[in-house]
Parts: structure tokens; C-alpha cells; sequence
């Protein structure tokens, strides 16, 4: 039975594919769940950071003696409290400035005191001699050969012959094949724009928060919110000094991350300071702090050229894409630039990323990390070409489109992908007929996200009652534990009521990579159900051993173990419960596991369509109608692919109308919270119809495929070919906020 | 630091605390009282994950000082429910899905309370501009509000 076929477009399932009640449902809707901030500790402090209000500076000196002096401070901690060698170095001066302060929020000392008004008193009391230095904050800015360095070691990795002087731009990615020169020779149309997109935040609504308990050896516990605690265990026993070992870390509920939870920022912070302080320590980020000191987006700038014969096919395509990053290389050019045209096949293509440091702070993860401004600028240009040759924009696409066998823009050839399947969707839904009002246009946009796998560890118990306890070890974000049950359920054949799923904390599970990716319904669902069978197979041999008869021929059906066949012997079936009630008599506790690097996750893709109607005297743009279309491979959950459907829809749409990163000359960021960066609100938007699409990845045993980051991908263009279609001009810079729309509006008169 | 004392009914208790002259009722209820339900979202007044009723008004609580609350009466989330049977409101979000990470809920579900004792049948507009004070990162609003509208429904009925 461990040998499985894997068909999955042959499946029926029996609870994968309904939409049942979460587990943590209850907890949630009364209050008693606990996020980061909510836990405490006997004989707590409070933490509190300072922070540089300059966007860079060499700090010449930090005296904290009055600080220190101050009644109820019981720890002062600056750079040198962290270990010097640490593993990660970047991360190391991201979390606490060395010998420069690198942004407008870069943090410089942390305090722990007994209480919130006296932690205040003492940062205040801390003396910073900063030198100011020249700061850059826009990417192009950054980009040119005179720009302030920000650090003396980059020198541009990924060109030939390697620079001999430092620069902001920290790497060069070029993906590609076939010749562009060539296929734009062929090309009887060609539309070539450069575009813009500001920095975003993920606005995750609960602030980063942690509380550490540290002893003085070293040894302690962390409880945070985070999308990954093995990844805090690890980056923070490196960043202390300590063994891995020593440090346990427990992942809360998580109050939203949509990536920006995929690293660390306080949680080292607060370890050093209840080390120092031989107490508890707990530091929760302000919104202020959240928006100039955690991971927003990359703001971008690039150049996309496309060219087409009329028949709509298209012969060559190029982008250059240009990503700031913030303080420190790591700008996700690289997935930009290979997810631009993976939505296509092309015969000739050349995309280029650039990797570019700024005085901001570093950019984290955001949902398909670096591909929606890829496809906002990629997916313009294809609304337009379509509308010069005078095809409809979905049959241009169909003609296009990435399919399997086909080799992709990035290298690898396609499986079985389904994005042609969302494309006849979109084309056929009611939507894309319906009758548009005055100042009314409507745009549509694809979107593709490569999907991860990754290393993920997942234990399974079987209870004495017939319940069953599954630990598994990546944060739940978006109702994993709810799939995750599902998937156990399916495989061991009982009601998914039976099975109660946990986050286990670092020391009671293997190392589990971050949620990230959309991998966690995929590989930990994998490990999930290869843990059940590692289960049914020891089931099956109680089974045996309770009929004493060989384990060959016991097999594993609808939640009981049955004798194989007439040879076997003749026995009643023994259900799950009955043969965990004879556990102990049979050879103890009975209970699965599965570790693996999960591969196979299978890309995904979408389409969406939208509808926006412009003011044309404020600029102001509202969206009307949005669709989004699909593949999930499988459904486990299908109420809460939908929900990843619609946030990733809402979130692009404070991207592409709304939201923004604005610096002020100073280098300061000037909108540092939710009133002047504001997200969507409920009034904001209309309610966001989906279609699930399930093509089943073959990767896994069900068909899964991640489903939380491609619904971000297409937004921005869908809306920016909606918008443009309102205004009758092409809008090429996001935010297109009433300002930019107006004078769009205004200068094509 | 000088604290000041305070008598205040929360849920139907009566309870006495002492609180800083600048701390915030949300500070007090989180830090002082172990009543974590409502959460700390931007501390300004712009994503109501905070929202508590006082003197049955929609508070925002983070912008209300704990001295406040001398002589009021305060509800939370931990209220909502009437022993082991949750509110209609909190079974149909979970029937609906109506949340994911869950931070913003106990904020939304107060307001929306709100919203229904005054306004039993209101329109899809009226639910979503009466929300437009509750930031939700996650969900679209979408299953949101199509709680709310399917719960006014129920409660109507009942």
C-alpha cells in the first residue's frame, strides 16, 4: 500500500475537497487565541529599540552610561552584544547598525526595563555622535556611477570582467535563449515602455513581536510570530553566539506575514537583551517600527520590449528590470527577471535583473517575491501589443501561452501546467462580456509563481481513543492546519474531525524550512500524507500480529485494516480506534513520520480580469468587478483557496491604486503609518469572484499546487490595463494614485 | 509613577485596577488584565483591531487612557460569547471562512456586533462603509462581509 499509484486526475477523494470548520476556528472568534504579543512571563521586562532618524550616517560613538544608570533599566545592548563572526553578516548589521546606520529606522541600541515608560526614558537618554552621509533612495538614483556607496565590499557580481570600484548595484541576472536581435527582425509590430513601481509593504496587521527568556549560559526559549521558527532558532543561536540546541523556539499564531515573516529583526534583539538582563524580555513593534525597520517591497523601475508578427505570434521579447532593496543585496532581480515572460513561449528571449542597495530598509518577501512588478510592466506591454495588432487580449495570450513539454523563458521545460485552462476560463466567464459604464474599461493579466517544495519533517500519532495527533512544523498563515488534517484524513480513511493538527515548536519536530513560497499546503501536505502511510503501515502490522498472520497480507481500506484476500484468512475488519485501543499489547505506540526536501511543486498560474471605472476630474480610480481564475492542481480546502485568491486580489489592489513608500529629501520615510499608507478597506472594494482551476500537478499524490503568491501576480497589470482603458492613456507607473491618473489624463489631451 | 485607581464593569464584571496616567485602555486591558482578545495593530486609530464598546459606543481602544474607563462599562471580545455558545456573528465567520490569520477578528466581529444592534438589515454599502474602520490584510472582505449580510439574515429570521 505504500506503493500507491500516483494518478491523480484519476482520484476521488473522500474529505479533500470539502470546506470544513478550522481547528484554531473557535479560538480566533472568541479572543483566546495567542499571537505574538499576547504571551507573558514571570518577572517580564519590556524591550525598546532606538532607531537612526538618518537615512545614512557613520555612528561615531554610542554612550548608553545614562541609560544604563537610569532605575528600572536592566539592559542596555548595542552591537557589540551580538557575536561578531555570525554566519549571516548582513543580517547581523541588519539588526543592529555597526559602524554605519544604513536607513531611516535602522535600529542602533535596544533597552529592557521594567516597564514601558521607563524603557521610553532610557532610549532617550542614549547619546548617538552620528556623522551624516550622503543617502540615496531611488533605484536609478542609486544606479549611477556617482550615487552615494553605501557599502566599500559590493562590487556588481554577475558581470565580466568584474568592477574594480564599489557600487550599489550588487548583482546582474541575464535568463534567456534564442536570439531577441533576430526575433525582433521579424517582429511586424514592436511596443517597447519603461515603467515604475513603488515599494509596498506586505501590512501584515499584527506588528512583529517576540518574547525571549534566556538564561545566562545561553540556554532559553523564544516565543514569536513568525513563518518560520526553525529559521529564528537557527539565525539567532548564530547571531548569540550559542548552540542551536540550546535555543527552543515556539511559533505563535501569526497575525498575517505574506513573507515579510520570513526573517528576523527583534527576535535577536530581545535574546541578547533577556541574556544580559538574566530576565524575560518581551519587544512588540510599533506600526511606526514595522514600516521603517521590518521588510517591505522593492521598488522598481524597468524596460520591457515585445515584438509580434500580426498573426499574434509572438518572435521575440526583452526586459531589463531594475530592483532597489533596501540596505543590503538580496533584491528578489533574479525571480523577477525569471518569472517576466514565464507565462509565454518564446522562441526569443533575453530578461536582465538588477539587484540594487539604497538607504531604505532591506527589503523581505512579499507574496511571489520580486514577480508582480515583472508582470505589471510585461503584461502592459502584451494588453498592448494585442491592441495593435487588433487581437482580443486573451486569444493573443492563448496563442502564447506556456504549456507543457515547452521550454519556459527561465530553462526548464513546463509540466503539466494550466494556464491555457485558466485563459478558456476567463474568455467564457461572464465577466469578460459584460456591458461596461461610462469612464469604465476593463484589463486582464496572467500571472505565474514558480511554487517551492522544500525540507519539511511532519510526525503523526495515533491516539488510544482513534483520534490523531499531527505535529507538523511550518506556521500556519492562511488555514494550513485545516488542509493539513484534511490530507491525513483522506490517506488513514477517517472523518477529518479525528485529526487535530499542531505547530510543533523547534525541539519537538525536524527542521522545517519557513512558509514560504506557497509550499507549505504542497510539501507539508506531502510529508503529511507520506506520514500517514508510514502510519497505515504499522497499523496494518498490529493488524497482522492481532490476527497472527503475515503484514503482507493485511491491507489498509476505508479506515480499517481488512485481511488481502481469501488466503489471508477470514476476519472481521479492525477499525483505526480498535487497533490503537491494543496498542501497548501489540508493540506500543503507533505513530508515522515522513522528513524529505520536497520536489515537484508545480508552477501555477492565473488570470484575472478586472473592471475600473475613472473620475475624470479627481483621477480617482475604483474598481468595479474583479475575477480571478486559478489553478490549484487540487483544492484541498477549497474555501480557503478562494480566501488566498481574494487576499492576494485585494493586496495587488492597494498596490496598483493605492500604495506607496514615500521618501522625503531627507531620506526620511514620510508615511509611516495606516493612515497615510493606506491599505484597502472595506469600501474600498468590491467582493472578488473566483474560479478555481485544478490541472493536477503531478508532483504530488493529490494533484496539490500552492496556491498563496500567484493571486498577487496579476493584478497590478489587470488594473493598470482596466485604468488605462478608462483614461484612454497607458498608465506606467504604479502607485496610479488620482494625482499621477489626472496628469496621465491631462498631458494626453 | 504616580498611577491613578479605577472602578470600571468589563463584560459584567466589576473591576478595579491601577493604571499610568498615559496608558491606554487597550494597555490596560492587554498588559493589566490578561484580556488579550483585543489587539494592537498601529496604536493611532487607523486599523480597529483594538475595537471594544464603552457605554455601548465603538471605541477604537487605543485611543481611550485606561483612567477613562472610571465609572463606564466596557465590552470585549471575550465577552461576545454567553458561555460555551458562541455569538451568531462567530459561528457564521467560521461557517464562512471569514478569516485567516485571525488578528483582525475579534476587532471586526465587535464592530459588526455594533453595526447589527443598530442597523438589523443594513445593505452590502452600509456593512462595508460601517467596516472601513477595520483593517483585514488577509481576506478580501469579501467572506466578511458575506457573513455579516448572512448573519443579519439569520438573526432577522430568528
Amino acid at each position: 500500500m505504500l506503493d500507491k499509484p500516483n494518478k491523480p486526475e484519476k482520484q476521488k477523494f473522500n474529505v479533500v475537497g470539502t470546506s470544513p470548520l478550522r481547528p484554531d476556528g473557535v479560538d480566533k472568534v472568541t479572543g483566546r487565541a495567542r499571537f505574538g504579543a499576547d504571551m507573558v512571563a514571570p518577572g517580564m521586562l519590556v524591550g525598546k529599540i532606538l532607531r537612526s532618524p538618518h537615512a545614512h550616517a557613520r555612528i561615531r560613538s554610542i554612550d548608553v552610561s545614562k541609560a544604563e544608570a537610569l532605575s528600572g533599566v536592566k539592559a542596555v545592548v548595542t552591537k557589540d552584544d551580538f557575536n561578531a563572526d555570525a554566519e549571516d553578516q548582513d543580517v547581523l548589521y541588519n539588526i543592529m547598525a555597526r559602524e554605519k546606520a544604513l536607513y531611516d529606522g535602522h535600529a542602533v541600541a535596544a533597552v529592557a526595563a521594567i516597564s514601558q515608560s521607563v524603557a521610553r526614558r532610557a532610549l532617550a537618554l542614549i547619546e548617538v555622535d552620528y556623522e551624516v552621509l550622503p543617502h540615496v533612495t531611488d533605484v536609478d538614483e542609486a544606479m549611477k556611477p556617482d550615487a552615494p556607496v553605501l557599502h566599500d565590499h559590493i562590487f556588481t557580481e554577475g558581470v565580466e570582467p568584474k568592477p574594480t570600484k564599489p557600487s550599489n548595484i550588487a548583482q546582474r541576472y541575464e535568463f534567456g535563449h534564442g536570439d531577441v536581435e533576430e526575433g525582433f527582425s521579424e517582429a511586424d509590430v514592436i511596443v517597447e515602455r519603461n515603467f515604475k513601481t513603488a515599494a509596498t509593504h506586505q501590512g501584515y496587521i499584527e506588528p512583529h513581536a517576540c518574547l525571549a527568556n534566556i538564561a545566562n549560559d545561553g540556554s532559553g526559549e523564544l516565543w514569536c510570530c513568525t513563518q518560520g521558527h526553525y529559521m529564528v532558532r537557527n539565525t539567532c543561536a548564530s547571531l548569540l553566539g550559542i548552540d542551536v540546541s540550546r535555543l527552543r523556539v515556539t511559533a505563535s499564531e501569526i497575525g498575517g506575514g505574506f513573507g515579510g515573516k520570513t526573517t528576523v529583526f527583534i527576535e535577536p534583539v530581545a535574546a541578547a537583551l533577556s541574556r544580559k538582563a538574566g530576565r524575560p524580555v518581551k519587544v512588540v513593534m510599533s506600526r511606526n517600527e514595522v514600516f521603517r525597520a521590518s521588510g517591505p517591497t522593492s521598488s522598481t523601475s524597468s524596460r520591457i520590449k515585445i515584438g509580434a508578427k500580426k498573426d499574434g505570434t509572438i518572435t521575440a521579447a526583452e526586459s531589463e528590470l531594475n530592483y532597489q532593496g533596501g540596505a543590503f543585496a538580496g533584491a528578489p532581480a533574479d525571480l523577477g527577471a525569471m518569472c517576466s515572460f514565464a507565462c509565454y513561449v518564446l522562441k526569443n528571449v533575453r530578461t536582465i535583473g538588477y539587484d540594487v542597495v539604497t538607504n531604505r530598509p532591506k527589503q523581505a518577501a512579499y507574496r511571489a517575491p520580486g514577480a508582480p512588478m515583472a508582470a505589471f510592466s510585461v503584461e502592459s506591454v502584451v494588453e498592448e501589443l494585442a491592441g495593435k495588432i487588433g487581437m482580443d487580449p486573451i486569444e493573443f495570450r492563448i496563442k502564447n501561452a506556456a504549456r507543457e513539454g515547452e521550454k519556459s523563458s527561465y530553462g526548464p521545460k513546463f509540466r503539466q501546467v494550466g494556464l491555457v485552462e485558466t485563459l478558456e476560463e476567463a474568455k467564457a466567464h461572464p465577466h469578460y462580456s459584460a456591458p461596461l459604464g461610462p469612464n469604465q474599461g476593463r484589463g486582464v493579466s496572467c500571472g505565474f509563481w514558480f511554487n517551492f517544495g522544500g525540507q519539511t519533517s511532519t510526525s503523526l500519532s495515533i491516539n488510544i481513543d482513534g483520534t490523531v495527533a499531527l505535529a507538523v512544523g511550518t506556521p500556519d498563515i492562511g488555514g494550513s492546519r485545516a488542509s493539513m488534517c484534511l490530507m491525513a484524513a483522506e490517506e488513514l480513511g477517517i472523518g477529518y474531525e479525528q485529526v487535530r493538527a499542531i505547530i510543533a515548536d523547534t525541539s519537538s519536530l525536524g527542521y522545517n524550512d519557513v512558509t514560504d513560497g506557497s509550499r507549505v499546503t504542497f510539501a507539508s501536505g506531502k510529508a503529511t500524507i507520506m506520514a500517514a502511510r508510514d502510519s497505515i503501515g504499522k497499523l496494518c502490522e498490529r493488524a497482522a500480529k492481532m490476527w497472527d498472520i503475515s503484514p503482507d497480507a493485511v491491507v489498509w481500506e476505508e479506515g480499517h485494516a481488512k485481511p488481502a484476500g481469501a488466503n489471508a484468512g477470514e476476519f472481521e475488519p479492525l477499525s483505526l480506534a480498535e487497533i490503537a485501543a491494543s496498542a501497548e499489547s501489540t508493540g506500543g505506540p503507533i505513530a508515522g513520520h515522513h522528513e524529505v526536501n520536497a520536489s515537484g511543486a508545480g508552477t501555477s498560474f492565473a488570470t484575472h480580469i478586472v473592471d475600473s471605472e475613472v473620475d475624470p476630474e479627481t483621477g480617482r480610480v475604483q474598481v468595479t468587478r474583479y475575477t480571478v481564475i486559478q489553478d490549484a492542481g487540487k483544492a484541498v480546502h477549497p474555501a480557503y483557496v478562494e480566501g488566498q485568491f481574494q487576499g492576494g486580489a485585494a493586496q495587488g489592489i492597494g498596490w496598483a491604486i493605492n500604495e506607496e513608500y514615500i521618501y522625503g529629501e531627507d531620506g526620511r520615510l514620510q508615511n509611516a503609518g495606516f493612515l497615510d499608507y493606506r491599505i484597502p478597506v472595506a469600501s474600498d472594494l468590491p467582493m472578488i469572484d473566483t474560479k478555481i482551476v485544478e490541472v493536477p500537478n503531478l508532483g504530488h499524490p493529490y494533484g496539490v499546487r500552492g496556491v498563496g503568491e500567484t493571486s498577487i501576480v496579476p493584478p497590478l497589470a489587470a488594473i493598470a490595463n482596466s485604468v488605462s482603458a478608462a483614461a484612454g492613456v497607458r498608465l506606467t507607473e504604479l502607485p496610479m494614485s488620482p494625482p499621477r491618473v489626472l496628469k496621465a489624463i491631462d498631458e494626453n489631451k | 509613577m504616580h498611577q491613578v485607581h479605577v472602578s470600571t464593569k468589563i463584560n459584567g464584571d466589576e473591576i478595579e485596577y491601577l493604571c499610568e496616567t498615559d496608558e491606554t485602555l487597550l494597555d490596560v486591558l492587554r498588559d493589566k488584565l490578561g484580556l488579550t482578545g483585543a489587539k494592537e495593530g498601529c496604536g493611532s486609530g487607523d486599523c480597529g483591531a483594538c475595537s471594544v464598546m464603552l457605554d455601548g459606543r465603538l471605541v477604537c481602544s487605543c485611543l481611550v487612557l485606561g483612567a477613562e474607563a472610571q465609572d463606564r462599562e466596557v465590552e470585549t471580545i471575550e465577552g461576545m460569547a454567553d458561555g460555551e455558545n458562541l455569538h451568531p456573528l462567530q459561528s457564521k465567520f467560521l461557517e464562512h471562512a471569514a478569516l485567516q490569520c485571525g488578528i483582525c477578528t475579534p476587532g471586526v466581529l465587535i464592530a459588526t456586533k455594533a453595526l447589527l444592534e443598530k442597523n438589523p438589515d443594513p445593505t452590502e454599502t452600509e456593512v462595508r462603509y460601517w467596516l472601513a474602520g477595520n483593517l483585514c490584510r488577509c481576506t478580501g472582505y469579501d467572506k466578511i462581509i458575506r457573513a455579516v449580510m448572512d448573519t443579519a439574515a439569520d438573526m432577522r429570521g430568528a
